[in-house]
Formats: structure tokens, C-alpha cells, sequence
């Protein structure tokens, strides 16, 4: 649809609990700087910006962009804020795709963050009354039912989510920005770290970060010229997808939701993948919670519902298996929420470049990017490929 | 940087609609407030949840005071089965324009666009330095109106306005208002009965500020035969463009609003001969800067809403000039308008539409 569009593209931060050495302006400029030097342009080559970060409560700044504009290179452009909860981060990148296919911007810089260190994100995601029921949980709590329905339905073992814990941590240790380099975890130190919200254990939960992303995409002259230049090949973005449903509602399965299954059914229409397990060589979805990778394999239709686990347990989704899930450390290694699931875009476009260094698959191809939010009841998705369509 | 000249799609607003605003509605919440109006502007029009390809609103979570607070907001629409949709933390003219680019990309032939405030949990002034920057203004707490005396002094300092034309404006938008059975003030006391009230911030009198509103706004977007066919008139976006200036007050003019300017040049105002104007001024100084801004002359019909001035519903007070110029567009009394929109302290982000008939 519309014009053709690539990541040129990416930068990102040292991911870290405190990134007390930054101010927030600096914070955001570190990633916003690594991606125009990737793409060897100057703030001066960016038509326009998008940029997406979770609840202005968690910095204390009501829309902060306005504050952060000349830092970013804002100034007499235009600047987009995008927020549509956990998966803002997808969402932000997909407004900015958006963007150069409807040939309002060649050249789009897009942006999401978070600085996490500045207030509790536990509180900030346990609604008070009279806005819902309270369960003063946090998001884990919020989610640890939906997982514990899960291993009810799929007869799963007990230490599937240990396995992705182990996965996921072991894989940060290759990719230098992660938050959590965990050199000496093991299947054991997870599975006697302390239980949060049974069945999520400590080690099986996801970080809170300070960090961001940013990318810069482009239209396809400018995709050409910037591949020539720096020799990196673009990731040309086969398919993006947005879908939401509401938190509640009579029928709805929080498990594996309709808006999920809908938002990869439409992804992969545009990409013309029509057996994702075998046309996907890498994928990076928003885990936050051990468990939720073999319940987003299933809901993604890369296996039938209740194979997922099997997929983790065989070792399918480890860095050597045949669909590596999560090889920067995912969300459980870092987890700036509002970047979150850009790292996740982000990093599906970093396998496809070849750039993503010690943790780069071999001659991966094509990658697809998930992220989710609210009551999982929102979902961004994108494939990218090394190939132009 | 690429300039845009013509958009590929014709796309225009096809439906509006609002509820009176008010100083405070107290017996309904978010969810509440809006979901009329929503439902409204399908029906107005005869159109299905089911025809709508893309929904994007705009909120803020500190006027909610909840964190997440439009995922509660999403139960107005009616999200079920799931549909398409995206949220921008901004006046929801910025959601239009998400849900324009949208379009423009080949991702949807139609949209709802809606955006809400309720500004009386809280006290809006105090609330709104919360968007300051946090490191050097946010400390000091100033106010929202006492940033806006800043400017409003430099302007009378530099001869650029007298507090008799700030009364003017202020009284020309309430007698405007009257007209209007949406807005919160309606007529206003002389010009001279103005001046001679104290002053809130030095030197802004209470008739010099936006009211502190309650209120939402939805409009339906739909691309050229879409748009045909469903209304009779549509009121096409022939330019759309947004701009922002720094945030850094003392490192930039205050007298004047180079991203309004930037961003009415973009949207080509100046092309054609403009009917009526519907500027998003929350102050009475500002509506003369978006006025010189804009490059408009005597002979247009500027704010006969009201303005801001006579309801301010937070962030929707911007899509609702879009909505108020639309509206007349569509019932046939002018050919040509253009409607800002502003977001931040000072004028520092506008955007600049220009909507035509035929």
C-alpha cells in the first residue's frame, strides 16, 4: 500500500534501571543520534517525526515532546505523539511507516522511550477505583491468571516459562544495550528465584528500564541512496498492522485474543506470507512475562493452539533453532515500556540489515516485529524483509 | 526537506458533531461524554461501526489523572469485534491527522476521528505546568496563565496589541457565541465594563482567558467517492499541515507564531481567497498572532463560533475548529475556510488545515 518505505536506520541507548549519567533530553538524543549516524544523514534530512512513549505519569511531564522537540531536531517540523499503551513503541513506528507511504515525509524519524526510573511502574498500572475493579497487582498480577488459564487449557509442563526466562537472559548477554546481563543464571537460579504472581517467578518478570529507540525510515529513493552510501541494505517493510479490542467484553478470551489473531492475519496478508513458521526466519515479540512467548506463538499462528509450549520446550525458539524468538534478550532483559515494543520493530529490522551483531541470525531474510498492550487487548505488528517487494 | 505539495487521495470530513460545553460535567465520566457524540456522528450520517476502516482519538492522562486513561475511553467506541485504531496524546486535530495519513497511505478509505477533555477534576492552570520543561520551569511552578501574561506583556510592550483590542476580541467572540448553542459563553459585557475588571495575571483580565471546559468533539473522515457518497457536500482537507517551535521561551520570539506561519505556508492558505477562519486562540493576544500568523485580512469571517474563547474543552477545542469550518462548509454558507489548532504553552505547536466545498 502506498509508497514503498524501509528502515535506513537504528539506534538505541545502553538500557539500564538508572540512566542517572543522561538527562532525559540526552537520554533520547544517545538513540536519536546512533540512528542518523546508521544512516549517515543529519537531523537536517528528517521531513517529519513521530514519537511514542506509555503514561506521561511516569516522568511527572504532561506530553513532554513539546519540552524534548529541540533536542530531538523538532523544531519547525512536524512532530507526532503517538500512545496506544505497551504497544506504543510498534504503534509509534507504524504512524511514522505510514508517513512515507502516504509521501507526506521521505525521510520520517521516529522515536519511543521511557525513563522508567522516575516513578513505579507497579502503581502506575494498578488502576485505582473508580476508573475499575482495583487489584493493587500491577501488570504481572493483572496477567498471572491469563497465564495460569493457559497451562490449564495447553496441559503445558510447569517449567515452560522457566526455559523462556533462560532463553531470553542468555541471549541479552550477546546484545551489548541490554538492560539485564545475567552472566551466571541458570534453569535453577530461575526457578528458585521468588514467586511474584504465581506461576510468574522474580527471574521470569521483566525489568523496569530507562532507555529509547529511534529509526529513521524512508520512501524508496531515499532507502536507495542511503543503502549506497553506507552499505548497509535497507529493511524493506513488508506489512504493518494495528488492531484493538476493549478490555472487557461478553466472549472476549484474554488468552490468545481475537485482536492479536486478527492484527497477524493482516500483517501477513500484506507480506503475502501464508505459512508464517516457514517464511519467518526471526521473530521479536513483546514478552514481558516468561509465558506470554508460547501463548503469542500460538495466538501469531506460527503453531496450532496449545503447541506453543512445545515449540519453547524443543528448543524451536532458541538463537540455534530453526525460528529464534526473542535473540536481544527480549522484554525480559529490558524493558523500557514505552520503547519497548519499538526495540522489538527494531531489532526484527536489525536481523534483516545484518546488523545485529552477536546475537544476528545467519542469512535471516525476514523478521517479524509484535508488540501488545493494555489488558492485551492492543497489538502492532510489522513484518520487514531484506529483500524490496 | 521534501515539501508536500498534493496530497494522492481527496479526502474530506463528512460528519461532526459536539455536545454543549460546559464548566463541568459532573454526573457523567470519559466513557460517558463522549460515547453520544460518537455514536452521533455515525448516525447523522447513516453510516456503520462496521463501515468505519480506522479510529484514532487524541486525550491526555493528566487531565484524567489516571494513567492508560483512554484504554477505559476505548468502550465508547465499541471496539468488538477489534478493530483498527491508534491514540495520540494531543488535541485531537493531531488524531486527524494521524487518521488523514492514513488514508493518504492506502491503509483505509474511512475514519472516526474523537478527542475529550474534562478539565474540572483539577485545577487547569496549575495542571498545565505540568507540561513545562521539568528540569528548569516545572520547579517554579507558573501557571498556565501567568506563562501566557509573559507573552501577552512582551506583545503590549512591543506596541503589538492594546488591552482595548484584547477586550474587543474577547467581546467579538462571546457576541459571536451567541449563535452558537454549543459554546459555555455566550455575549459579553461592553469593552469598557472589560477594562475595568482586575487583573488575574498581569496583564490578563478573566475576559482575556479561554473558559475552563468540559467537553468533546467527533468527526468522520472519508475518502472521495466515499465522502460523495455519503454526504452531499463534503468538506475536503485541500492542505493539512502541523509545526512546532522551541520550548525554550527565552531563546525564541514570543511576539509572534513561526510554526502557525510555517505550517499555513505548507498548508497553502495564502493560495485562494479564504471565507472563514476558526482559529484556536485560548488567550486574546494569541488569536491576533494566529490572525498575522495566518495572513488574513478584513474580510474574513474569523471565529464565528466563538473560539476557544467562548468553550475550551481540552484537547478538543482544536478539532473543533476543523469541525465548526467543516460544518459550514458542508451546510453551503462558505466555499473556503482554514481552522488551527494549538497544543503546549505559548502557541508552540499548530496546525493549519484549509477545508473547501466542491
Amino acid at each position: 500500500m502506498g509508497n514503498r518505505v524501509a528502515v535506513i536506520g537504528i539506534g538505541q541507548t545502553k538500557h539500564a534501571a538508572v540512566r542517572g549519567d543522561v538527562s532525559l533530553a540526552g537520554l533520547l538524543r544517545e538513540a536519536v543520534y546512533r540512528a542518523l549516524a546508521d544512516a549517515q544523514l543529519t537531523m537536517d534530512d528528517i521531513d517529519a517525526i513521530v514519537i511514542g512513549k506509555a503514561p506521561d505519569f511516569f516522568e511527572g511531564i504532561m506530553m513532554p515532546e513539546g519540552f524534548l522537540a529541540e533536542a530531538i531536531g523538532a523544531v519547525g517540523k512536524p512532530l507526532l505523539r503517538v500512545h496506544t499503551a505497551g504497544s506504543v513503541g510498534g504503534s509509534t513506528a507504524i504512524v511514522a511507516a505510514s508517513h512515507v507511504q502516504a509521501g507526506v515525509g521521505e525521510r520520517v524519524l521516529t522515536i519511543a522511550w521511557e525513563q522508567q526510573s522516575c516513578s513505579e511502574a507497579m502503581w502506575a498500572l494498578s488502576f485505582p477505583i473508580p476508573f475499575q475493579q482495583q487489584l493493587v497487582a500491577g501488570a504481572g498480577g493483572y496477567f498471572a491468571p491469563f497465564i495460569r488459564e493457559y497451562m490449564r487449557r495447553s496441559n503445558a509442563p510447569d517449567d515452560i516459562g522457566i526455559l523462556v526466562a533462560l532463553k531470553d537472559r542468555l541471549n541479552a548477554l550477546k546484545n551489548p544495550y541490554a538492560h539485564l546481563h545475567e552472566p551466571d543464571i541458570t534453569y535453577d537460579t530461575v526457578k528458585d528465584s521468588f514467586m511474584l504472581w504465581e506461576p510468574i517467578r522474580y527471574s521470569e518478570t521483566c525489568p523496569s528500564s530507562d532507555g529509547a529507540i529511534a529509526m529513521v525510515l524512508a520512501g524508496e529513493a531515499a532507502a536507495e541512496a542511503s543503502a549506497a552510501a553506507t552499505g548497509t541494505p535497507p529493511a524493506w517493510i513488508l506489512g504493518t498492522s494495528m488492531r484493538s479490542e476493549p478490555a472487557t467484553a461478553n466472549g472476549r478470551d484474554q488468552v490468545s485474543p481475537d485482536a492479536g489473531k486478527d492484527c497477524a492475519a493482516d500483517v501477513f496478508r500484506q507480506a503475502g506470507i501464508t505459512n508464517p513458521r516457514a517464511e519467518i526466519d526471526v521473530v521479536e515479540m513483546y514478552v514481558p512475562f516468561s509465558w506470554y512467548e508460547p501463548m503469542w506463538l500460538e495466538n501469531l499462528g506460527f503453531c496450532e493452539e496449545g503447541e506453543g509450549w512445545k515449540l519453547t520446550e524443543q528448543g524451536v525458539t532458541q538463537l540455534d533453532g530453526d525460528l529464534p524468538v526473542n535473540c536481544s534478550g527480549g522484554v525480559l532483559s529490558t524493558n523500557p515500556i514505552g520503547a519497548s515494543g519499538m526495540l522489538r520493530f527494531g531489532e526484527a529490522a536489525m536481523q534483516v540489515r545484518g546488523t545485529a551483531g552477536e546475537h544476528q541470525i545467519d542469512g535471516a531474510k525476514t523478521a517479524l516485529g509484535q508488540a501488545y498492550g493494555g489488558a492485551a487487548q492492543f497489538f502492532a505488528t510489522w513484518v520487514v524483509s531484506s529483500e524490496k517487494p | 526537506m521534501a515539501d508536500f505539495q498534493k496530497a494522492p487521495r481527496d479526502v474530506a470530513i463528512v460528519s461532526v458533531t459536539q455536545d454543549p460545553h460546559s464548566r463541568a460535567v459532573v454526573e457523567r465520566n470519559e466513557v460517558e461524554l463522549i460515547q453520544p457524540i460518537i455514536q452521533r456522528a455515525l448516525e447523522q450520517i447513516g453510516v456503520q461501526k462496521g463501515e468505519i476502516d480506522f479510529t484514532c482519538s487524541g486525550s491526555s492522562d493528566y487531565l484524567a489523572g489516571q494513567a492508560f486513561s483512554f484504554v477505559m475511553t476505548l468502550d465508547a467506541v465499541g471496539a468488538w469485534p477489534p478493530i483498527a485504531e491508534s491514540h495520540v496524546e494531543m488535541d485531537g486535530a493531531w488524531a486527524l491527522y494521524e487518521a488523514w495519513v492514513k488514508i493518504q497511505s492506502g491503509h483505509a478509505d474511512t475514519a472516526l476521528v474523537y478527542s475529550y477533555g474534562k478539565s474540572s477534576p483539577g485545577d487547569l492552570p496549575l495542571v498545565l505546568s505540568r507540561q513545562l520543561d521539568p528540569y528548569y520551569y516545572q520547579p517554579l511552578w507558573p501557571d498556565a496563565i501567568a506563562m501566557a501574561g509573559l507573552q501577552a506583556r512582551q506583545m503590549l510592550d512591543a506596541g503589538l496589541i492594546t488591552e482595548r483590542r484584547m477586550a474587543e476580541i474577547a467581546y467579538e467572540s462571546r457576541e459571536a457565541a451567541r449563535n452558537n448553542p454549543n459554546a459555555q459563553l455566550q455575549g459579553s459585557p461592553s469593552v469598557d465594563e472589560l477594562l475595568a475588571a482586575d487583573f488575574v495575571s498581569d496583564p490578563l483580565r478573566r475576559h482575556d482567558c479561554a473558559p475552563i471546559s468540559d467537553g468533546g468533539v467527533a468527526v468522520v473522515l472519508a475518502a472521495g467517492d466515499r465522502a460523495r457518497n455519503w454526504v452531499d457536500r463534503p468538506a475536503w482537507i485541500t492542505g493539512l499541515d502541523h509545526r512546532i517551535d522551541s520550548h525554550n521561551f527565552g531563546a525564541r520570539s514570543l511576539t509572534s507564531a513561526p510554526s502557525a506561519k510555517l505550517a499555513a505556508e505548507k498548508a497553502g492558505v495564502g493560495n485562494d481567497k479564504i471565507d472563514v477562519a476558526e482559529l484556536h486562540a485560548p488567550f486574546t493576544h494569541q488569536h491576533q498572532l494566529l490572525v498575522e500568523a495566518l495572513g488574513l485580512g478584513d474580510n474574513v469571517s474569523i471565529n464565528p463560533s466563538g473560539g476557544a474563547l467562548a468553550a475550551n474543552p481540552m484537547m478538543a477545542a482544536g478539532l473543533l475548529r476543523l469541525g465548526e469550518v467543516a460544518n459550514r462548509i458542508m451546510a453551503g454558507e462558505v466555499d473556503r475556510g482554514v481552522a488551527t489548532a494549538t497544543s503546549g504553552h505559548l502557541l508552540q505547536q499548530n496546525l493549519v488545515a484549509v477545508l473547501e466545498g466542491a
